[in-house]
């Protein structure tokens, strides 16, 4: 029974295919629809493979009739049902256990069938790109920008040379300003890439010039690659772009390992194989005559190899004189891979202003990264200017407020799941909490010492190593997050070069308003007039009726506590651990040392040198952080031997001892 | 002539009976440890615990180099453990290069053709960096095939580094807390140039394998262990001989002088630069002669070891024992790395408080930083003073 269907569907199937072949002489019939075109390569779109798909969508293409696009969406969305009896294609809709079939051409619903009786067609994922790439064009015309977009990405991704034409018509009917912008660009692109007509060329790869978009940039590099070779002499009529000359251009090593890259010599003999080659030569416990244990040099390896090759036993190697003769027959040199000249030079042309622009954007981007640099410096350092600068007090525990405020930030954040709003709590809270644990210190331990400023500097090491410890038995030795508000976690982007997340434009803007606030309090408040009066003369400021202890006490909490906030603003970007302090206060020291003690301008200078400088290094020098660092400690060290009270150096009885 | 080199220094035993008392204490603990030593004795004391004292004798002769420079000369340096570490390196490059070199040569004697020079220095390379990723012995190395051009590297490059750092420090006047912090960006320089992987050193992996010594494969490590005992205790007691010879006499009053006061030494015509380079600079070759003891003991060295808290440290341990005696240093840096070890290597037994245990390998570092705190504040003498009270008491 079921073998009789099966035939009786080949013959149905057989006849219907006969039928079609009949008509397809007649344009007229052909003219009325998708349908009968589709049925020409029936068996290919039924069963789409990546070998056949491209000469039907050529044919569909070339033959333009109305719904096409259409047709080639739902294809290949896994949207075309076949029905087996005639091979004709629809599109259908789910209605409950059955499908309702649709007809391609006119629309309508034509007949409900269960999903047995049809055949779903499933392109594979290889045939639905060629799909959709030859759908662009109808895609860049699509009423929905979404899908324009989308189109665009495709083209941006891998463009063509058939994708001009179809995209610069349709920037005329472009109605978003931004997509037709886009449209433009690639426009322009592809130009530079692929146009056939020279002049446009030539224009678009101008107008590329100074354009430093990776996909520009990308353009461009791609028309001047070069590929190296070597022969005899120059090639005739190849589009080069230089001569190599042996020596300067190229080493005669790297010369002669492309000669044997290219089978025009034959490869050096190391020093290995010579050896293999001599162990395998052993007779009587000589080489060629060379006795054996006299062979561990190797001049006697040569005057055995040579031995044995005046023999006729081993094959002739590569000396030498050989080589620098092979090398100085060839000619090397470099072509472009692009043929036409013009193309190449005006594209060295763009590029050479490209690089020009790049490397503006580079040094932008440069002083961007100091200037965030500085800032977290600055944020690290200025507590601790304030305690040493304007106390003589040396805090290595500074370091262990910072990780105080940042774990305070964090179990804030643990108590209020909103991050906008447990930043706003974390951050005066971060200051309470140092605040307090600095003039607990002060009154405690350092206030004993203030006559003994060598020992403040190893009982606070004490206490930072106990509070160390401390956060470990609390917190565990694994990195806690403190996670930044969504608001805070993009980036500024101005191109592909220069860009800046926001954070670090939040601890730049922390940093001023530190800055600022600093020189308000300590120029303008009767709290700063008096603090700088203990500075300068504790004794005469206490007959003057101020408590030098009081001073001393708000001080070093001002100090901590700005150390908390810092914490926060540094948590925030870097991962909050035990250690995070011991991290920061050695460059603190650096930074308030080099910038001047006792001054927050002086902290400033010196939190812009160190922050500058070491993003300067790093440029050098990219990939090695810890060589930066380095040689920014060397640098600070040499630096203080020839300024050793620093950039802003107090003056007169101030600058005291 | 003979006479009056022989003449002060009898006085100078005389006049400093601590100096015989330390000096006999150490050789009865040397005689104690051997006695009770796996290697020569009782065997109650197990190898790994006679390489602990032995890495403590080598922590006490730096710390009474430490207290020489700070306790008597006033300058707090921050960076003699990155000498310390110096002199552990240039010994190390050599142990590392000729113990390969000897694995190296008996793995090629099988080769059919013998090895040349090139192709052994070549194997050594691949063996010592090819852990960094490299099969090339950097130029730092090129003394490394010699004991003693590399044993004079110990006392060299230290010795260069501070009189070099030292000259220009203190020619220009950097002083007090300056000086302390710039000595610390000094280590973390060092330490941080050191954890780079192409720098010659191994980066942060170290050098490894050190308490194996060439040459000696024949013999057990307890031996081993016993003879580094030996060299480390007579590194201390000629080291402390020195230094209190050195701060006994005339040299000794002024540096303690400029410890008090150095503008009055300056204006008394002494040259108070000059004084303390040469204090720096000695106990800097000391503190690397120290280190060149002690890593072969701990059998491996790496950057971390130089990082600036280690310098701290010694600090600690000094301020601890008491500055400005020698024996303070001793008694400092002895007490408190291995109570260090003792505690944090579960010695201690924890404290059961019923809602919380004290582990004391977590709440040790709370303890000792506490501690210092109240060293500092009130027994600014440290364990030392103790000795004061004792002897002047009654």
């Amino acid at each position: 029974m079921r073998s009789f269907l099966l035939l009786a569907r080949l013959v149905v199937t057989v006849l219907a295919i006969g039928l079609l072949s009949l008509l397809r002489p007649s344009e007229g019939l052909a003219q009325e629809g998708l349908q009968p075109l589709l049925q020409e390569y029936q068996a290919e779109i039924a069963k789409p493979s990546r070998s056949t798909v491209e000469s039907v969508l050529d044919a569909l293409m070339a033959a333009d009739r109305p719904g096409t696009a259409e047709f080639l969406l739902r294809w290949q969305d896994r949207g075309v049902y076949e029905r087996p009896d005639d091979g004709l294609f629809f599109y259908a809709e789910e209605g409950g256990d059955a499908l309702r079939l649709i007809d391609i051409d006119s629309g309508a619903a034509v007949a409900e069938v269960s999903s047995r009786e049809v055949n779903q067609i499933r392109p594979n994922s290889g045939v639905r790109g060629v799909i959709a790439a030859a759908l662009v064009p109808f895609e860049l015309n699509a009423p929905e920008p979404a899908r324009r977009a989308v189109a665009l990405d495709a083209i941006a991704r891998s463009g063509e040379a058939s994708q001009i034409d179809p995209l610069s018509r349709s920037i005329e009917t472009e109605t978003d300003p931004v997509l037709k912008e886009r449209k433009e660009r690639l426009l322009t692109l592809l130009t530079a890439q692929f146009a056939s007509a020279l002049p446009y060329r030539l224009a678009a790869i101008e107008g590329l010039s100074g354009d430093t978009s990776i996909e520009a940039r990308g353009v461009l590099n791609q028309l001047t690659t070069r590929s190296p070779g070597v022969g005899t002499a120059l090639p005739e009529g190849a589009n080069m772009a230089r001569v190599l000359e042996v020596g300067t251009d190229i080493s005669e090593v790297e010369a002669y390992d492309r000669l044997v890259a290219a089978n025009l010599a034959p490869p050096r003999q190391s020093a290995t194989d010579r050896r293999d080659v001599l162990a395998q030569h052993i007779v009587d416990g000589a080489v060629g005559g060379v006795p054996l244990h006299l062979l561990n040099t190797d001049a006697a390896r040569t005057r055995a190899y040579e031995a044995l090759e005046a023999e006729g036993a081993v094959p002739p190697r590569a000396a030498e004189d050989e080589v620098a003769r092979a090398v100085a027959a060839h000619a090397f040199y470099e072509v472009y891979t692009e043929p036409n000249a013009e193309v190449t030079t005006a594209a060295e042309d763009a590029l050479a202003t490209t690089s020009r622009a790049l490397g503006l954007y580079q040094t932008l981007d440069l002083v961007l990264d100091g200037l965030s640099l500085a800032s977290i410096f600055f944020l690290a350092a200025i507590g601790l200017a304030i305690t040493f600068g304007v106390m003589g007090v040396i805090n290595m525990a500074h370091g262990e407020f910072i990780m105080m405020g940042a774990y305070t930030g964090y179990v804030v954040q643990l108590f209020i799941p909103d991050y906008t709003v447990s930043l706003i709590v974390a951050l005066p809270l971060a200051f309470v909490v140092t605040f307090g644990a600095g003039v607990a210190m002060e009154r405690l331990v350092i206030r004993h010492l203030y006559t003994r400023p060598l020992e403040t500097l190893l009982a606070t090491f004490g206490i930072s190593i106990a509070l160390q410890q401390l956060a470990k038995n609390i917190f565990g030795t694994q990195a806690r997050p403190l996670t930044a508000p969504d608001w805070l976690s993009g980036a500024l982007t101005l191109n592909d070069i220069v860009s800046i997340s926001n954070i670090r434009v939040a601890i730049f803007v922390l940093a001023l308003i530190f800055l600022t606030l600093l020189l308000f309090i300590l120029k303008r408040t009767r709290l700063g007039l008096e603090v700088r009066a203990v500075t300068q003369n504790p004794g005469m400021a206490a007959s003057m009726g101020i408590d030098p202890d009081r001073i001393n006490m708000l001080t070093f909490g001002l100090g901590s506590g700005i150390a908390g906030i810092a914490g926060v603003a540094i948590g925030l970007y870097a991962q909050v651990t035990s250690e995070m302090g011991a991290n920061y206060i050695v460059q603190s020291f650096m930074t308030v040392v080099v910038g001047g003690v006792g001054n927050v301008w002086g902290t400033l200078a010196g939190a812009s040198m160190i922050g500058f400088l070491q993003k300067g290094i790093e440029w050098f020098n990219p990939s090695n952080t810890l060589a930066a660092q380095t040689y920014m400690v060397l640098f600070v060290i040499l630096f203080i031997q020839f300024r050793p009270k620093g950039i802003v150096a107090l003056k007169g009885r101030a600058a005291g001892d | 002539m003979s006479k009056p080199e022989i003449a002060p220094r009898k006085r100078f035993l005389a006049e400093n009976p601590s100096v015989l008392w330390f000096l006999g204490c150490l050789a009865l603990f040397t005689l104690g440890v051997t006695v009770l030593s796996e290697g020569f004795g009782l065997a109650i004391l197990s190898t790994s615990m006679v390489k602990i004292l032995g890495m403590t004798l080598c922590l006490c002769l730096i710390a009474v180099a430490m207290d020489v420079v700070w306790g008597y000369c006033g300058i707090l340096s921050l960076g003699h453990f990155a000498f310390f570490g110096l002199g552990g390196y240039a010994v190390g490059m050599w142990l590392m290069y000729a113990r390969t070199e000897g694995i190296v040569i008996s793995s090629l004697s099988g080769a059919p053709i013998p090895p040349t020079q090139g192709e052994i220095e070549n194997a050594i390379a691949t063996q010592i960096f090819g852990v960094v990723g490299s099969n090339e012995l950097p130029w730092l190395w090129g003394f490394a095939h010699s004991l003693t051009l590399q044993l004079m590297m110990v006392v060299l490059v230290p010795g260069l580094l501070a009189l070099v750092f030292g000259w220009l420090a203190f020619r220009s006047r950097v002083t007090g807390v300056y000086l302390s912090i710039l000595t610390q960006a000094m280590t973390l320089a060092l330490s941080l140039y050191l954890f780079q992987n192409d720098t010659g050193l191994r980066g942060n992996n170290g050098l490894s394998g050190l308490q194996n010594i060439p040459g000696l494969d024949h013999l057990p490590q307890s031996t081993l262990s016993l003879w580094f005992f030996w060299a480390s205790a007579l590194a201390l007691g000629l080291g402390y001989l020195l230094f209190a010879w050195l701060v006994s006499g005339k040299f000794g009053s002024v540096i303690r002088a400029i410890r008090d006061n150095e503008a009055r030494v300056r204006f008394l015509g002494y040259d108070v630069e000059s004084y303390k380079l040469v204090i720096f600079t000695l106990t800097a070759v000391v503190s690397a002669i120290a280190g060149a003891l002690y890593y072969p003991q701990a059998g491996i060295i790496n950057p971390a070891e130089i990082a600036p808290i280690a310098s701290i440290y010694l600090a600690v341990w000094v301020a601890i024992g008491g500055r400005g005696r020698l024996y303070g240093a001793v008694i400092g840096a002895a007490v408190v790395s291995l109570a260090s070890s003792w505690f944090t290597g579960g010695g201690a037994l924890n404290i059961n408080l019923g809602i919380y245990t004290i582990n004391w390998t977590d709440w040790w570092l709370v303890l000792l930083g506490l501690g210092f705190v109240a060293v500092t504040l009130f027994f600014p003498r440290g364990i030392g003073g103790l000795f004061d009270m004792i002897v002047r008491k009654p």
